[in-house]
């Protein structure tokens, strides 16, 4: 995939900008694993009884597959919603630094805050990562409309992942509806691993996989909040050790 | 109509539960952006939290699953995640090989156990 060139007369109006980072989203392998982990979200929210409606609001508002999994996944297994909401909280908090520090590389001096508004909502892992890949070749007053692009044409995807996803669950074998539930913890598990380069990530992720059905016997109705705050804080602590040492 | 709706109930718990707790932290972010650095102690013991609490929803996926994936016998579906394991690190860390190899084994393991 190819920008046109710093000083290209494509950058001179936002609309352009703007079209060139929906376009960008075709370029990129992570949008084929966003719409896989989508299309598993689909069918995941098709078999634990939401609408459809319901499916694609969580994808427009929420715009995190691990929280609307989790929101998914613990209130169909009838935890509360305090417990969810705990849940998701926690998990969220790493879209703050990732917000910090998407950010500046489109502010510029007359850059207002709301004008970011948009920009902060549609951060997630795959923005993040498309934002450091791709602004380099943007010219910077036109960066934010190009993230709007971006932004939108991952929604697009995830959209008609969600919608297609709902569906064949509800009308496929159930081996294949099988199939497609488990694209979304195969994904997940995958992509979080890619992304964990420190140590602590990766002692966090192992933990938390081998600690879940530990706590899951107990049956306290917090266990998924349990087991990853006992895997975190383990797996920062070897973190610790290392650092010491 | 009333099925793409679903109830009104169910749209208010997403609001508590998924929106207000994802949305807090990306405005945060942009209230307070600039001052934090990324590498402080505090955000990496939450980003292990973090990523220990996606494992274990993954796992509670696996364990207890939901719908359809309850009819694939648990050992069949702990296979298939390990077979994706191997497959993606074979590869040097492609996800789209450990989702495929991973599909590939548990749709096997299905045709083969009837």
């Amino acid at each position: 995939m190819s920008l046109p060139p710093l000083d290209s007369p494509k950058w001179k109006s936002s609309f352009r900008a703007f079209a060139e980072g929906f376009k960008s989203v075709s370029a990129t392998i992570l949008a084929a694993v966003l719409f896989a982990t989508y299309l598993g979200i689909g069918a995941l929210a098709h078999d634990s009884h939401f609408s459809l409606l319901w499916t694609l609001l969580s994808t427009i508002l929420v715009w995190a597959g691990p929280a609307q999994i989790i929101v998914i996944t613990t209130l169909g297994s009838g935890a509360t919603i305090i417990q969810s909401a705990l849940a998701v909280t926690v998990s969220a908090v790493r879209l703050f630094p990732m917000v910090v520090s998407v950010l500046p590389l489109m502010r510029t001096p007359q850059t207002k805050r709301w004008h970011l508004i948009l920009v902060a909502h549609f951060t997630a892992v795959t923005l993040w990562v498309e934002c450091h890949r791709f602004l380099p070749q943007v010219p910077r007053h036109r960066r934010i409309a190009f993230v709007h692009g971006l932004g939108f044409g991952l929604l697009c995807i995830t959209l008609c992942a969600n919608t297609i996803g709902y569906f064949l669950a509800a009308n496929l074998s159930q081996t294949l509806d099988a199939a497609i539930l488990l694209l979304t913890p195969l994904a997940f598990l995958f992509s979080t691993a890619r992304n964990s380069r420190e140590l602590s990530d990766v002692a966090a992720l192992v933990l938390g996989l081998l600690l879940y059905p530990l706590f899951a016997l107990m049956n306290s109705g917090l266990d998924v909040l349990l087991s990853g705050l006992v895997a975190g804080t383990v797996a920062y602590g070897i973190h610790r050790v290392r650092v010491r040492a | 109509m009333s099925d793409f709706i679903g109830d009104w109930h169910a749209l208010l718990i997403l609001l508590v539960a998924g929106v207000i707790p994802n949305q807090v932290w990306r405005m945060l972010g942009l209230w307070l952006g600039g001052g934090i650095d990324e590498g402080s102690e505090l955000l990496i013991w939450v980003r292990a939290v973090a990523t220990a609490i996606l494992a274990g929803v993954i796992a509670q996926i696996l364990v207890q699953p939901p719908g359809a994936l309850a009819s694939v016998p648990a050992g069949l579906r702990y296979g298939a995640l390990v077979a994706g394991f191997v497959a993606f690190m074979l590869t040097r860390r492609s996800i789209l090989a450990g989702v495929v190899c991973g599909e590939v084994v548990m749709l096997a393991g299905k045709w083969w156990l009837g």
